[in-house]
């Protein structure tokens, strides 16, 4: 045995013996109320100086290993995953699979199974949406699903009142979103990390409050019920078929987020976000107006969770303000950071497994909070840049390609 | 001669400081001027107070845009001042550090350029033909400046010397009529330096761009310079041809400090 292994040994049992000593209390110590006496539980303090004594271990040896595979990748520059991903060969027919995959499975599994995986491609939506804005754009926002709820209420009280069907909603959420979205950009233009934060914080909390109070406009915390599911062509499906008729139209919304995304990220504005986000005095010094840019990118952003929440509507048929409490814009935000930040694969991994993850695994309910905490702070020790970290794809210039022009 | 640059009792107080003390400073057409003092003299407030960056607590800033017409800037926003046609550089370098050479110069085509949103997502010839004139644009940019072999590589990992350089080349990209440069030549050594010489001579001559910079190497200074205006303690104290400059007793005074034995 080397040194440094018997080292670890010794800090691994010094945490265990810490641990023992921290739990003590709870773990150990037991009043029965009944006899008026203490059970000592010491089979307890056991358990935990070994399971503390294992887990340490296995953290500080992963830790060991992260080290090493850092010099490593830094080395090669690219993790194997994002090597994959650039191959042609391999991508293009991955993506065929899974178009095919998406295609059927609505025919091979159950309704249920199809519907969760319709809030699954919401969230998948709604994480793209917040990445413009979060991966690209740099601006911090906690307050997304108010735009979501925007959406979702759009279609609730147009559906109501005027009796406006999906379709024509669908886009006037979206624009109702990007209006929003302007709104909250507007005044929060100066205000950069922390303070945006808190801001747009606020304005999320300040959309579920009217949505609770307001009971002429909205009907409160009773919400709305009997939202109707797209139609098609008038023809009286049921619920199974319309079922999967709305899997259907999210997966083709997804498609359309992912291909407008990828043409924004390679496009003129793409480029001003990652320069705003880069340095902001040096951007503007360049001739390209924050405010606009930073506006576009709220707009943009909110325009997605703005069509999502008219999806959620049709999908659950019945609103109230609960479902956009702050916690949907944790996890939305969650699904961002713990999927890779400004990468649209990762963001779609992070989102599928974030929220089916914890749908199939409903027996361990209690540990979800747990668990979700768990896996955030070990993402953010062991793979800080997310499970699919962004490499941005940058203009590559060939040789030849330009006609030299004299300006 | 006609100026491009009109600066008239410009002053910028920080609370009870006094910065810039009713400085006038002219730029002509075509002209390489420097900028000149001591540390903390007010160089760089200068230009961030004509840029946009500071608002000018009193004077006239007038700069003659493209169109030939001269204009009032002051408290314009440093984006607009741009489009204006003055561009410029930063002392402590400010390159977007997640991009290429290439795109950081792209990117200065911002201001020259209009692609929207819908265009971006779908692409139509108009934004092609953009896009390709951005590429296009900023490759030959960089290759006036040299710096066309860095062109696919990350702008951090570039050596120091081309890093200023490519800071030049990204405030080109925004067709300016003045560059302002802060402090190009900081940090290069000898053999960059003249290579630097050259190339701002390259880019007045060239392009027809007027140059105002602000520069403590005085070799640098003398040798490319047509006008030199010195300021020390926000206040003009010289101006004039470099050699007019050297023999000035005023400047002498204020890089050397009071003579005793005089």
């Amino acid at each position: 045995m080397n040194m440094p292994v018997l080292n670890e040994i010794k800090k691994s049992l010094i945490a265990a013996i810490w641990f023992m000593f921290l739990t003590f209390p709870i773990m150990v110590i037991k009043v029965n109320t009944i006899t008026r006496t203490i059970d000592w539980r010491w089979k307890n303090m056991m358990y935990t100086g070994i399971g503390a004594f294992f887990l340490s271990a296995v953290w500080r040896y992963m830790l060991r290993r992260k080290e090493k595979n850092q010099n490593a990748l830094e080395k090669e520059g690219l993790s194997i995953v994002q090597k994959i991903l650039q191959v042609k060969t391999f991508s293009i027919p991955a993506t065929v699979l899974l178009l095919i995959f998406a295609i059927v499975f609505p025919h091979l599994f159950s309704m249920h199974q199809t519907n969760i995986m319709i809030s699954a491609l919401i969230y998948v939506m709604l994480g793209l949406g917040l990445n413009i804005v979060v991966g690209l754009a740099g601006l911090l926002d906690l307050g997304y699903v108010a735009f979501f709820a925007v959406g979702a209420y759009a279609y609730a009280l147009l559906n109501l009142h005027f009796g406006l069907g999906f379709w024509t909603v669908l886009p006037v959420g979206g624009f109702l979103g990007a209006v929003f979205g302007i709104l909250l950009g507007y005044p929060v233009l100066r205000l950069r990390g922390d303070y945006l934060a808190i801001v747009t914080l606020g304005f999320g909390e300040i959309i579920r409050i009217i949505l609770e109070n307001w009971n002429e406009f909205s009907f409160g915390p009773a919400g709305i019920a009997n939202i109707p599911k797209p139609e098609l062509f008038g023809l009286d499906l049921s619920l199974s078929a319309k079922t999967i008729y709305l899997y259907y139209i999210i997966v083709l919304l997804v498609i359309f987020t992912v291909f407008v995304i990828n043409r924004l990220t390679d496009s003129r504005i793409g480029r001003a976000w990652i320069a705003l986000k880069d340095d902001e005095i040096a951007c503007q010094a360049m001739g390209i107006d924050k405010a606009k840019t930073k506006l576009r990118a709220f707009a943009l952003g909110a325009t997605w969770a703005g069509m999502g929440g008219v999806v959620f509507a049709a999908k659950t048929a019945f609103i109230n303000p609960a479902s956009f409490t702050i916690w949907e814009s944790v996890i939305i935000l969650c699904t961002v950071v713990a999927g890779g930040m400004g990468s649209i694969v990762g963001v779609i991994c992070g989102a599928l497994l974030l929220i089916l993850l914890p749908e199939y695994l409903r027996d361990f309910g209690q540990f979800r909070m747990i668990t979700f905490g768990a896996v955030l702070v070990l993402m953010m020790v062991f793979r800080p840049g997310g499970m699919i970290e962004n490499v941005r794809r940058t203009y590559q210039f060939k040789t030849g390609e330009t006609n030299d022009i004299h300006s | 001669m006609t100026s491009i640059l009109d600066v008239k009792n410009l002053t910028l107080d920080f609370g009870g400081l006094r910065a810039i003390d009713h400085l006038n400073l002219t730029v002509n057409k075509g002209e390489i001027a420097a900028l000149i003092g001591p540390n903390g003299a007010g160089k760089t407030s200068f230009f961030n107070c004509i840029t946009g960056i500071y608002k000018p607590t009193a004077g006239e800033i007038f700069l003659t845009c493209r169109n030939g017409e001269k204009e009032r800037i002051n408290g314009l926003k440093p984006n607009l001042v741009t489009r204006k046609g003055m561009a410029r550089t930063f002392q402590n370098i400010r390159l977007f550090s997640s991009m290429t050479v290439l795109e950081n110069v792209m990117i200065g085509c911002h201001s020259i350029t209009h692609a929207g949103i819908l265009g971006a997502v779908f692409k139509d010839a108009a934004t092609r033909k953009e896009e390709k004139y951005i590429v296009d644009k900023s490759y030959s940019i960089l290759k006036t400046l040299e710096l066309e072999r860095f062109v696919n590589e990350l702008a951090v990992n570039l050596p120091y010397g081309a890093q200023r350089l490519l800071e030049i080349a990204r405030a080109m990209a925004t067709d300016p009529q003045l560059l302002l440069l802060d402090e190009p030549a900081a940090g290069m050594n000898p053999t960059e330096t003249r290579r630097l010489d050259d190339m701002i001579l390259k880019i007045r001559d060239e392009k027809g761009i007027a140059i105002l910079l602000i520069e403590h190497d005085m070799k640098l200074v003398m040798r490319i310079s047509e006008t030199i205006h010195v300021v020390d303690y926000g206040k003009k104290i010289g101006e004039g041809t470099p050699e007019e400059i050297r023999n000035h007793p005023v400047v002498i005074k204020a890089y050397l400090g009071e003579d005793i034995h005089a």
